[in-house]
């Protein structure tokens, strides 16, 4: 799959960013005043700024507003409606506690599920996709949901809970990787079920239908990079995972060490948001003969 | 609405003869023809006479070789389109409600006002039948020539799709799959129709018909006695001549 930046940038900073939200809904710090003003502020840069840059991919962004109507059947509908419920709800919440210093409890924890909603919905768009093998497991949503819930706990400063969501995002992710590997050719789509001669013999892409490319073969069929997976997938695990583990465990040392830990988790997801889409295999390549 | 209306009785799609098609793309031609002057957004084209041309199809043909365990390997001319799924799984995906199967004869398609081209329902289609404009920025798919087959200021014979009006070779055919007396229907049945994927369960309505075996080469010839190597029977002087250049040093034997 084609790993569009504006997604890329969506999936890595709504993510820390509802999963703030989800902190600050629960109450796991609950700041007053000018305080909790500045840390509305980042969650809502977060969450707001990469569902905008979500939108910049689209054809006609201008009717994005039609999108809340198919909850009923689509996850991005869903994703949309979820959006804009958790973001009313944590701006009251947040509200009370900015201008008279009261923690509506109850908002808090509806609109901090929420936001967890938000991230479950996102990795539903992905999970749902049977033309995509990688992505169609039950990895997909515990990884995006271990990322937002353990960025969230890193941003919010809660040291030893974000610790132990990174060391189990980092095996999850592992596991994601090396049981997606083999998905593709286990899904049983193959060169010869997509045209139906397998029982003449083996299937061999001769001539593809244009000389040219098309947007389907620059959406679903993206094999630059990927020859660098083994290594990226290691910074991925250094960066997003063992890091910040380090970084926050180290003692003390004002806002230096903190810091880098949220810029080496941001760094790591942005990669493996990256290998996310890169690695992607959609069925469709077979009818070009190609992955 | 995206929901998938009940299954309709009628099943409006095409067959497609694997056997016949001759690759030679002129219901690609005739497609990219009718639905840019017609129904929608144009077909656009990206730098069409460039280095780098590129371009939105709802119809293109692919090129298959087909290698059998034993024999010569078959070339397989391959025409993909949308194929009009029961299960469409591009309609339930999408967030606006501009994709839809219709109910009473199970065309799918795009209402293009609503859609913000998102691009999702050419993710969740395994067919590669969707392709997103680059200029108009909206979802294109085969629309069945909705605009054609029920269009009475046509004259009878041209209401059915462009693309099997204009094939020269009779390798496409369009009718009701739903129902079992119709000509497409007997044609699926007579010659073994298949399903393309159907592991992904999207439960296609257009069906694809497999090459025929090839024939098998002639049991006998009755050119073959003239046409035997002369020097096989090893007499007179061309019998002389074969042995002495057998052996000569390297010499065939």
């Amino acid at each position: 799959m084609h790993p569009a930046t504006s997604v890329i940038l969506f999936n890595t900073f709504s993510g820390l960013g509802f999963g703030l939200l989800f902190w600050l809904g629960m109450g796991a710090l609950v700041p007053t005043g000018m305080s909790a003003f500045i840390w509305f502020a980042i969650a809502y840069l977060f969450a707001v700024g990469g569902l905008i840059a979500s939108t910049f991919h689209l054809g006609h962004p201008e009717r994005a507003i039609k999108a809340f109507s198919q909850w009923k059947t689509s996850w991005l509908s869903r994703e949309g409606v979820c959006a804009v419920f958790a973001l009313i709800a944590m701006a009251i919440y947040g509200a009370g506690l900015v201008f008279a210093g009261t923690q509506l409890t109850l908002i808090g924890i509806v609109g901090g599920l929420a936001s967890l909603g938000v991230v479950f919905t996102t990795s539903m768009i992905y999970a749902q996709m049977k033309t995509v093998p990688r992505w169609r497991h039950w990895t997909t949503p515990a990884m995006y949901l271990t990322l937002s819930i353990g960025g969230g706990a890193l941003m919010s400063g809660q040291v030893g809970i974000a610790s132990v969501l990174f060391i189990i995002g980092g095996a999850l992710q592992i596991f994601a990787w090396v049981s997606g590997d083999g998905r593709f050719s286990a899904s049983g789509t193959t060169m010869e079920s997509a045209t139906g001669l397998g029982h003449i013999g083996k299937v061999r892409a001769f001539e593809p239908p244009h000389t040219g490319t098309n947007y389907l073969m620059r959406e679903f069929i993206h094999q630059v990079g990927r020859k660098h997976a083994q290594q990226l997938r290691i910074i991925t695990i250094g960066l997003a995972f063992v890091l910040p583990v380090i970084f926050m465990l180290l003692p003390a040392g004002g806002h230096i060490f903190p810091a880098l830990a949220v810029l080496s988790h941001v760094a790591g997801v942005l990669t493996l948001r990256w290998l996310f889409f890169a690695q992607a295999e959609h069925v469709v390549g077979l009818y070009y003969g190609k992955r | 609405m995206t929901q998938l209306p009940p299954p309709s009785a009628k099943k409006l799609g095409l067959v497609i003869d694997l056997d016949t098609c001759v690759g030679c793309h002129a219901c690609v031609v005739s497609c990219k023809g009718w639905n840019t002057e017609n129904y929608g957004a144009p077909l656009s084209d990206q730098q069409a006479y460039g280095a780098d041309p590129s371009g939105t199809f709802l119809n293109r043909v692919h090129s298959f070789e087909v290698q059998p365990e034993q024999g010569a390997a078959q070339l397989i001319h391959f025409p993909k389109s949308c194929l009009h799924c029961e299960d469409a799984p591009c309609v339930t995906v999408c967030p606006t409600g501009a994709s839809y199967k219709r109910s009473e004869d199970g065309i799918v398609l795009v209402n293009e006002s609503d859609c913000i081209g998102c691009g999702l329902c050419a993710w969740a289609c395994p067919y590669g039948a969707r392709e997103l404009d680059a200029k108009e920025g909206v979802m294109k798919k085969c629309t069945l020539c909705v605009d054609r087959i029920y269009n009475e200021n046509l004259p009878e014979e041209d209401r059915q799709p462009a693309c099997v009006r204009t094939c020269p070779s009779g390798a496409r055919h369009f009718g009701d799959l739903g129902d079992e007396d119709s000509d497409v229907s007997k044609l699926v049945a007579e010659r073994g129709g298949f399903d393309l994927m159907p592991e992904q369960g999207t439960k296609p309505v257009n069906k694809y018909l497999p090459p025929r075996p090839k024939d098998e080469m002639p049991e006998f010839d009755i050119l073959a006695p003239y046409l035997e190597p002369i020097a096989s029977d090893g007499k007179g002087f061309v019998g002389w001549l074969d042995k002495a250049l057998s052996s000569l040093p390297g010499g065939a034997k």
